[in-house]
Order: C-alpha cells, then structure tokens, then sequence
C-alpha cells in the first residue's frame, strides 16, 4: 500500500506577518513548526504501516525551501520518505492552488492507495486543502475523522460531526483528514531523527508537475486578501467594583438586575431548540 | 445580465432534516440579495421532504431540493456532486453554506471541481458597491485580525459562514415563493456507503443556542470553583463555557470551549468570570447582546467588550451569585 500525507510547515507562535499589500502571510519570519494535526497523520500512517507490511509512507509539502524541516520531522517519525513542491512561482498560492499543486504532485507520483491530511492548519485554518486536493483527484473524502481502519480495498471511518458520530465505507483510494482524538503521536525517537538526518528531498516545482503558468501562485488563485484590519472592541462599559465584603452583595445585584430585566432569573426552557 | 445572478443559499442538512442554522444563512442571503436586486435560491441537499413553505418565510424565493434519489442521505462526495450540478444549472454569483462539518466538507469539493475561489469561516459578508463583488471577511492569523476576500476572477463567488454570526431575521409569513424538486443522476460510481450515525449522548448543543451562557477562564482559580459555574448555570438553566486555558487546566471538557477553536455562542446575556478576553476567545462571543465580566484587573481587555463590569474576586463574586439567586427563589417570587 502507497500512503501520502500531507504536511503544512505553520509559524510556531504568535510572530506571524502579513504583507498588507498582497495579504499574503509572511512566513518566513520566526520559528516554524509542523501543523500539529499533520502530526496526528504521519502517526497514524505510520500505524497503518505497522498493520500492513510492505507499506509505503511518503510525506509531502509544498512551501518554502525551509519546509524541508517538517519533512525531515515526518521522517523522524516513521515517513519512509518526503518530497518538498517548491519554487517562487508558488508563492501566495490559496488554497485552491496549493491544491492544485499537491494534486499534481499527487498524480505524479502515482498508485496512491490512501491520503492523509490534517483538519486543518493552525495558520490559515481553513481546513480546504484536504477536500480540493481530494476532489481535484477525483477521489472520495472523508473529513474530521476521529478513528480509522484500513482494509485492501475499502476504509471504515467515523466522522464527528455535530450531532454525533458517522461511520463511513469508502473505496481507496480515498482522502481522510484527521482530527486530534484519532491519536496521541509519540515523540520521535533519536533513531528516527538520526535515520530523518541522512534523507534528502527531493524538490518538484512547475515544469515537473507540468503545471502552467497563470495556473499557480498569487496570478493562479482565485481568492485575493482586500483588506487587514484589527477588529475594534468597544462597548460602554458600566463598572461595579466588589473589593470589599460590603461591596459584594451589591455586585450580585447588579448582575441580578441585568438578568430579571431579560427574564432570565428563572430557569425554563430558553434553547430555543 | 449581472444582476441576475441569485445568491444561493446551502441548506444545513442534520439527521435528514433541515437544520435551524439554515435560517441564520438565509438571513445573510437577505441581505446581501436585496443590495444586489436579485433573487434567494435556497439548495436543500438530499431530501424531498421538509418544511420548504418556512425557508421561504425565512427568505428564499426559491427553493431547490435536489436529490439523486439515493435513501441513505447526504454524504460529502455525492451531495458537492448535486450542488455542482445545481450551481451550473442556475448559475449563481454567490453561493453560501454554514461553516458546519458539512458545509465546509462540500463547498471545498464543490469549489474545486468548479475551478473557483472559496472563503472559510467568514463572520461578516457584504456587497461593495463599487464592484457588486461580495465581501468576505473572516478571523486570520489565530483571530488576532481580521481580513477581507474578494474572488473577483471567478463564479460563483463561495464562502462558508460560521453559525451565530448574525441573528435569524425577517421572517414573514406572507413571503411566496417556489418549491422546486430537482433530480440529478450522479449515481454511476458510488464510493461512499454510510454505514450508522450514533448520536451524541449528552447536549452539548445546549451551550451554542442558550439564551444565557456562563463561562469561565482561568481566575477562577481551581477546578472546584469552576465547579460552582456549573452550580450557578444549573440554577439560571444557561449553557455552560470556559476558556482554552480551562479547558487545558482540565476543568472542562474540550466541548465547552468558546471562541475562535471552539464554539461561538450568541446569547441574550454572557457572563464571563475570570476571563482575560484575549481576542481569540472573543472570535466566539462578541455576537451576544449583553456582556457581564468578572474580573480582579480593571484593565483587562474583556471590560472593552463588557457592558457590565464587576472588578473583583471571580469566585468570590460567583459564589455570592448563587447565594443571591438561592435567596431570590427562597423569597418565593420575584419583586
Ligand atoms: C490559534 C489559537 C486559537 C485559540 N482558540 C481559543 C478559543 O477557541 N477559546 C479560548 O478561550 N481561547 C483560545 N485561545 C487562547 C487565548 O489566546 C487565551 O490564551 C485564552 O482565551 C485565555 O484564557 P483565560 O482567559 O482563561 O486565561 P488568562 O488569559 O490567563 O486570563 C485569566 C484572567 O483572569 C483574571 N483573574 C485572575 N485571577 C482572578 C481572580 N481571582 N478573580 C477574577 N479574575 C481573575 C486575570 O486578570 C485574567 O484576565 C487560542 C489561542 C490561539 C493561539
Ligand atoms: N502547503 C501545503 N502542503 C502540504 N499539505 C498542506 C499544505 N497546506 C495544507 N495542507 C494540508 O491540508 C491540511 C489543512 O490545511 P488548511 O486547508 O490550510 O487548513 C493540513 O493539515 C495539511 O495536511
């Protein structure tokens, strides 16, 4: 079996940027991790694999040269293999691009059995990658999956939704994206990072994906980022200080007030469900 | 020719049924229909059956129940291969969906196969006047701002919406409008079975449609005094929160996290007890009408978006709360 996993390389902590110009993320700037949720998709192919001898796990990213890192990451948890998709002409790419750049990649490659992408991504938090690339291919996706079995020729996953748990059949090749509860990813061990140390990665970019120009990037994608601004919080504010014992029951009363005034004091049925 | 693009509306579909949520989306397709002059299409995946005559109240002209005639309702890959169909046939300029495990599995498919751009989790849309693109305006970078997105090239124009970004509104009982069962064989390979649904056990629910929530961060100190929130929403019947912090500190369950990663609540009355009111928890709260905070620092940031302001000891303040309330409801009636 051939799985891909889908990793993003995301600004480790607050010191994310933006262009305001083009509204592109700068995400050089600082310290960079792998998505935490890619985590929890490497682990859980690499468990796959532990199932299914002979299994292939490959990681795959396309990002800045730097983006290296989380694929050496992913190899020092047990990935077989990575391969970074990289050039300028990638740059300010949406998701629909990105997409469209992991799908090439992915067809590329060929013979995938299973893909495995993360929920989303703490940066962009759009959690689109997984089903565009899975829809660019032609495959069928399963998202916010919480457990996974895989056989030969099917998967049965279950998927937390809103109101409870789905269990779904679906024929490989498939797509799944995961969320944190479907495992707790070990630390990599000092073999595995020794082993990660020795890989090398090989760069795809445009003319070895046979992608065109006009089709990638910040000119490729559909979505453009118009405006930034820092939302602005502002309500008129009535204080009521209870420092002290005598301050207190005053202080309940004022929330008391607030409430009765909405008719909220008495419990009943207000869910409106 | 523009102006007749509809803006087409995605109906949340739960259990087989239309969901409650779908009259928050039909209320931002009011909205953003009338300052274009063109027509609500609202696309109910999967069923044949429902409360049709309702959405048009709630402000469609149209519905369009489109179905493949399968039993098994509405999974992902097959219900974005409808809405695919759907969206060539009518040919919108916008087309909306609730930022549900739903929406934001099939407008992505859906985006994709159409080769056009798609907005998540927007919490604002709008139409700029200049251009009649739609506005879409969404948290970034972990909440701490905020930007807008434009699809200017492409059509139609997609954005997922989170639930509880605007008030359900304009319901009205004399609305006409049309019902219209549309059929689509999309059926030649099928890759996806359901195989059970087990619903969840304990309400949870309960936290994003009360009227009155209250919530806890980490000035309350210990997970006993959290303890006492739960005492204190037991007693007004509200929905419980808590902040991440709490949530991480183990007072409460992952479930009851509001904000930017967990739920967005929109009650009548908020009550935030040691809460800092960084902007991320803010993401999830910002559309209640009112908000009390409990705080020991008079310059913590959730006094600016409070319009009630206690400074002082949350657990203090919250067991006085429920003392207080004993003694309202020992008095026998309210004054
Ligand atoms: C990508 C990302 C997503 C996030 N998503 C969420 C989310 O969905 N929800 C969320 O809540 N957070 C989220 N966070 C975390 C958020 O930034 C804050 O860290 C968190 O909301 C703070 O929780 P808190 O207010 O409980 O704790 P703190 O920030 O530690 O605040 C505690 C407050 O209690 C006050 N206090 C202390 N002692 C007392 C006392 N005795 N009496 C009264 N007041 C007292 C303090 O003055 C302070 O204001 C996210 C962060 C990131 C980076
Ligand atoms: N540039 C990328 N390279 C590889 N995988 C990605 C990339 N961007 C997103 N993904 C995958 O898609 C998931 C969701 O990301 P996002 O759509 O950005 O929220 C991530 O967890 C990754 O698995």
């Amino acid at each position: 079996m051939k799985i891909i996993v889908l990793i993003k390389q995301v600004p480790g902590t607050a010191n994310t940027r933006m262009n305001p110009e083009t509204g592109v993320m700068i995400r050089d700037a600082g310290e960079t991790i792998l998505n935490p949720l890619d985590e929890h998709a490497v682990t859980e192919a690499v468990m796959i694999k532990k199932k299914h001898p002979g299994t292939e796990v490959i990681a795959l990213t396309m990002g800045p040269p730097s983006a290296q890192k989380v694929l050496r990451e992913a190899c020092a948890r047990g990935a077989d293999r990575g391969i970074l998709l990289s050039d300028k002409a990638f740059g300010g790419s949406d998701t629909l691009v990105t997409s469209r750049v992991l799908a090439a990649a992915i067809r590329k490659i060929g013979d995938t059995n299973l893909i495995l992408a993360g929920e989303k991504a703490t940066d962009g938090e759009t959690g689109q990658t997984g089903p565009m690339t899975a829809a660019l291919l032609d495959m069928p996706v399963l998202t916010f999956v919480h457990r996974l079995e895989v056989n030969d020729m099917h998967i049965i996953a279950r998927r937390m939704v809103e109101d409870g748990i789905e269990e779904i059949k679906a024929d490989l090749p498939a797509l799944v994206t995961v969320v944190k509860d479907i495992n707790n990813p070990p630390l990599p061990t000092i073999k595995g990072y020794i082993l990660a140390k020795k890989q090398k990665f090989p760069v795809w970019g445009p003319v070895d994906l046979a992608l065109e120009d006009g089709t990638m990037g910040l000119k490729g994608s559909p979505t453009r980022v118009v405006k930034i601004f820092t939302p602005k919080l502002s309500r008129q504010t009535t204080f009521y200080t209870a420092d002290t014992k005598e301050q207190l029951p005053g202080a309940a009363e004022a929330i008391i007030k607030v409430l009765k005034s909405r008719s909220l004091t008495e419990k009943g049925d207000r869910y409106g469900v | 020719m523009e102006s007749k693009q509809s803006v087409m509306i995605l109906a949340e579909i739960r259990s087989q049924q239309v969901h409650d949520l779908t009259w928050e989306m039909l209320t931002w397709g009011r909205k953003l229909a009338d300052k274009l002059g063109v027509q609500v299409d609202c696309v109910v995946l999967g069923i044949e059956q429902g409360n049709f005559q309702e959405l048009i109240h709630w402000g469609a002209d149209r519905v369009l129940a489109v179905t493949n005639g399968r039993p098994d309702g509405i999974l992902a890959t097959p219900a974005a291969r409808l809405l695919v169909e759907i969206i060539r046939a009518e040919q919108p300029g916008i087309v909306i969906a609730p930022a549900t495990t739903f929406g934001r599995t099939i407008m992505p498919i859906t985006a994709a196969r159409l080769a056009t751009g798609l907005t998540a989790d927007c919490t604002e849309l709008d139409i700029d006047p200049k251009d009649n693109l739609l506005l879409q305006t969404r948290p970034a970078i972990g909440g701490n701002i905020m930007a807008t997105i434009k699809t200017a090239r492409t059509k139609p124009q997609m954005a997922t919406v989170r639930p509880r970004s605007i008030k359900p509104d304009g319901f009205d009982h004399t609305r006409q409008g049309e019902v219209m069962i549309k059929q689509y064989d999309t059926a030649n390979a099928w890759p996806e079975t359901l195989l059970s649904f087990r619903h969840n056990e304990e309400n949870d629910i309960n936290l994003e449609n009360a009227d009155l929530v209250v919530a806890g961060g980490k000035g309350m100190k210990s997970k006993e005094n959290y303890q006492q929130l739960e005492e204190l929403a037991v007693l007004l019947g509200a929905g419980l929160g808590a902040t991440r912090d709490a949530v991480e500190a183990g007072w409460a369950p992952f479930a009851r996290q509001v904000g930017l990663t967990g739920k967005t609540v929109s009650p009548k009355v908020y009550i935030a007890a040691g809460v800092s009111g960084k902007i991320q928890h803010l993401a999830g709260i910002l559309t209640s009408e009112y908000i009390i905070a409990i705080n020991e620092d008079a310059d913590s940031q959730i006094f600016k978006v409070a319009d009630l302001g206690i400074i002082g000891d949350a657990p203090t303040v919250v067991t006085q709360l429920i003392q207080a309330l004993k003694d309202l409801k020992t008095d026998g009636k309210e004054h």
